[in-house]
C-alpha cells in the first residue's frame, strides 16, 4: 500500500517528469501556449504512456529476458512506442473522428517525446531486480506510467494557463517566447520543490 | 572543401542546436550538473549523430519514403545501444551519472532532426560534417550551461573545489537552476544578437 502511494505522489508531484526529471520538455514548450491544445496533448500522452508501458513490460518479461537479449531494450522499446502510437492513431481515426481531430496532430509528435521512452525504461529499472520482476511489478509499472502521464498533463495545464496570461504582459523582446517559458518553468520547479519535504 | 567547412561550422555557432534552434533540451538540462557529465553526454551524442548521419545518407535512396521515420529510428537506436554498452563496460561511473539519459539519446530531437532535414537529402561526406558540427555545437552548449551551474552551484570546476571562501548557490545545481540558467542564457544570446543587428 505504501509503495502504491509512493508511486502515485512521486510521479505526480515530488519527482514530476517535466520539472524534476526533465523529460518531455519539447512538447512542454511547444504546445503550452493554449490550454485547449495542452489538454489534448496531455491526454494523448497518458494514452500512449499507459499502452506502451503495458506492451514494453510484456515484451521485456516474455521476449527479451527469456532470449537473453536485454541489450536490445532501447531498440525494442522505441519500436513498440512508434508502432503503438501509429496504432492508436488509426484506432482513434476509425472510432472517434472528433477525438482524432482534437488529438490528431499531436499523436505523431509523441513518438519522439522522451517522457514516453523514459517511463518505459524507468519501469524496467525500478521494478526489475537482477533480471527478475519484483512482486507486483506489472501493476506498479502501469501505475507509474499512468501517474507520470497525469503529472505531465497537470504541469502542462498549469503552464498553459500562465502563458495565456503572459500574452498580454510586457516582456523584454529578447526574453519573449522560449526564454521566458524556461524562466517560468524554473520558478514552477522551485515551487514544486516544496513537495520534496513530503515523506512517503 | 569549402562546403564541408561551412556545414561543419554552422552547427557550432550560427545554427547551434540548443541556443538558436532550441532542440534537444531534456539532456541539456538534466546532465549539465557537472562538466564531466556534460563532456560525456556531448561526446556520446556526437558519436551517434555522426554515425547515424553517415548511415542514413548512405541508404537515403533505398529507404521508401513512407516508412523513413521508423528506419531512422532503428539506425539511431542501434548506435545508441552501442554507446550504452561501451559506456557500461569502460566508464561505469559516467554511465551511472547519466543514468536514463543514455538510452534517451534515441529520442534526442537533434539527431532525428538532422536525419530528416539534412542526411536524407545530402551525400555522405557533407552529412558527416554536418553531424560533427551539430554534435560539437551541442557539446559546446552543454559545456557552457554546466560550467555556470557547476561553478556557481557547487563551487567546483570539473569536480575540483575552487575556493573555500565562496558560498555556492545550491539552487543552481538543482532542477530549478537548470531551467533558469538556460532561459537567461538563451535570452542573453538573443539580446546580444539584437544589439548587433542595429
Amino acid at each position: 500500500m505504501d509503495k502504491i502511494f509512493a508511486i502515485i505522489l512521486g510521479n505526480l508531484l515530488i519527482n514530476n517528469f517535466i520539472l524534476f526529471k526533465f523529460l518531455g520538455l519539447c512538447p512542454f514548450l511547444g504546445v503550452s501556449k493554449q490550454t485547449r491544445s495542452a489538454a489534448s496533448m496531455g491526454i494523448a500522452v497518458i494514452f500512449v504512456m499507459v499502452s506502451s508501458g503495458v506492451i514494453t513490460w510484456l515484451v521485456y518479461q516474455h521476449l527479451l529476458l527469456p532470449l537473453h537479449i536485454e541489450f536490445m531494450r532501447t531498440v525494442a522499446f522505441i519500436l513498440v512506442i512508434a508502432t503503438s502510437v501509429q496504432f492508436i492513431e488509426m484506432v482513434i481515426l476509425k472510432t472517434s473522428p472528433a477525438l482524432y481531430k482534437a488529438l490528431g496532430i499531436y499523436l505523431p509528435l509523441i513518438t519522439t517525446n522522451c517522457a514516453v521512452l523514459g517511463v518505459t525504461v524507468l519501469n524496467i529499472d525500478d521494478f526489475f531486480s537482477g533480471n527478475k520482476a519484483v512482486p507486483g511489478s506489472f501493476g506498479f509499472s502501469v501505475l507509474q506510467a499512468f501517474f507520470a502521464g497525469v503529472g505531465f498533463l497537470f504541469v502542462l495545464l498549469l503552464m498553459s494557463g500562465i502563458r495565456e496570461r503572459l500574452e498580454l504582459a510586457d516582456i523584454p523582446e529578447s526574453l519573449d517566447g522560449t526564454p521566458i517559458a524556461f524562466v517560468i518553468a524554473g520558478l514552477m520547479s522551485l515551487a514544486f520543490m516544496g513537495f520534496l519535504g513530503m515523506k512517503v | 572543401m569549402n562546403r564541408l567547412w561551412k556545414e561543419f561550422t554552422k552547427g557550432i555557432f550560427r545554427e547551434n542546436p540548443i541556443f538558436f534552434i532550441v532542440l534537444g533540451l531534456c539532456p541539456t538540462l538534466a546532465v549539465s550538473t557537472s562538466l564531466n557529465n556534460a563532456i560525456g553526454m556531448g561526446l556520446a551524442a556526437t558519436f551517434v549523430l555522426v554515425c547515424s548521419n553517415a548511415i542514413i545518407s548512405l541508404i537515403r535512396n533505398v529507404i521508401p519514403d513512407k516508412i523513413r521515420i521508423p528506419c531512422y529510428i532503428v539506425v539511431i537506436a542501434t548506435f545508441v545501444s552501442i554507446v550504452e554498452m561501451v559506456m557500461k563496460a569502460y566508464v561505469p561511473a559516467l554511465d551511472r551519472a547519466l543514468g536514463i539519459f543514455v538510452p534517451l539519446i534515441v529520442v534526442n530531437c537533434i539527431i532525428m532532426g538532422r536525419a530528416e532535414a539534412f542526411a536524407s537529402k545530402n551525400p555522405v561526406l557533407v552529412s558527416v560534417a554536418d553531424g560533427l558540427g551539430m554534435g560539437l555545437g551541442f557539446t559546446l552548449a552543454l559545456l557552457v550551461v554546466s560550467f555556470i551551474r557547476e561553478t556557481f552551484g557547487s563551487g567546483k570546476i570539473a569536480g575540483l573545489s575552487i575556493s573555500h571562501s565562496f558560498e555556492p548557490a545550491l539552487v543552481l545545481s538543482l532542477a530549478p537552476g537548470a531551467l533558469l540558467v538556460l532561459g537567461f542564457l538563451i535570452g542573453g544570446i538573443r539580446w546580444i544578437r539584437s544589439l548587433r543587428s542595429y
